[in-house]
């Protein structure tokens, strides 16, 4: 059952993979990469649950929140050319 | 009572299977930046709920219940603040959408 999951995160990682290749602009790519790191927090979480290792919930925890940051730093540092220092 | 709690996880996972890969084939499928934002929601939001619930269903009352249900808040708060901070940046640098032409967005 885990491992029907992680097969399905696995398909779905490779068709975001496409688009992130693909992609016309450079929102496409940002927006592929967030959706991208999402499937990525399930299947740490499903790999947990299928090892028998629920430890794995706090990498997944992490992996959440660099991955907002990230997400939001690259978007306002292409936005405004910096992350918001001193100039 | 072992069994009613495998199939409920089941279901979810298959639920939460199809919302994945639905949401998948919509981020190709679908024209320009705002209508893909829809197909990552649906990533985000249905995909992500079904997943944890499944699990939550696996293992009871514990501190790993905890820690799933932290996951699925923050998610379920953080993915509409990312959706509408690129929509934003994409309408300020004049990202049209398919079918409009070039004049007065919004």
């Amino acid at each position: 059952m885990f491992l029907a999951g992680l097969i399905a995160c696995a398909i779905t990682g490779i068709l975001i993979l496409v688009r992130i290749i693909l992609g016309e602009t450079t929102f496409d790519r940002i927006l592929a990469v967030n959706s991208l790191g999402t499937v990525i927090v399930i299947g740490i979480s499903l790999h947990g649950f299928y090892s028998n290792r629920p430890e794995f919930l706090d990498i997944a925890i992490v992996y959440a929140l660099i991955n907002f940051i990230g997400t939001v730093a690259v978007l306002k540092l292409f936005s405004t050319g910096s992350l918001g220092g001193d100039k | 009572m072992e069994l009613i709690l495998d199939i409920f996880t089941g279901i979810c996972f298959f639920i939460g299977s199809l919302s994945i890969i639905i949401g998948a084939c919509g981020l190709i499928k679908l024209p320009d930046v705002f209508s893909r934002i829809h197909a990552a929601g649906m990533i985000d939001t249905a995909g992500t709920a079904f997943f944890i619930l499944g699990m939550i269903f696996q293992t009871g009352w514990s501190l790993i219940t905890v820690k799933l249900i932290l996951i699925g808040v923050f998610i379920f708060f953080t993915s509409p603040v990312t959706s509408h901070v690129t929509a934003n940046l994409a309408r300020q640098k004049n990202i049209l959408p398919v079918g409009k032409k070039i004049g007065k967005i919004l």
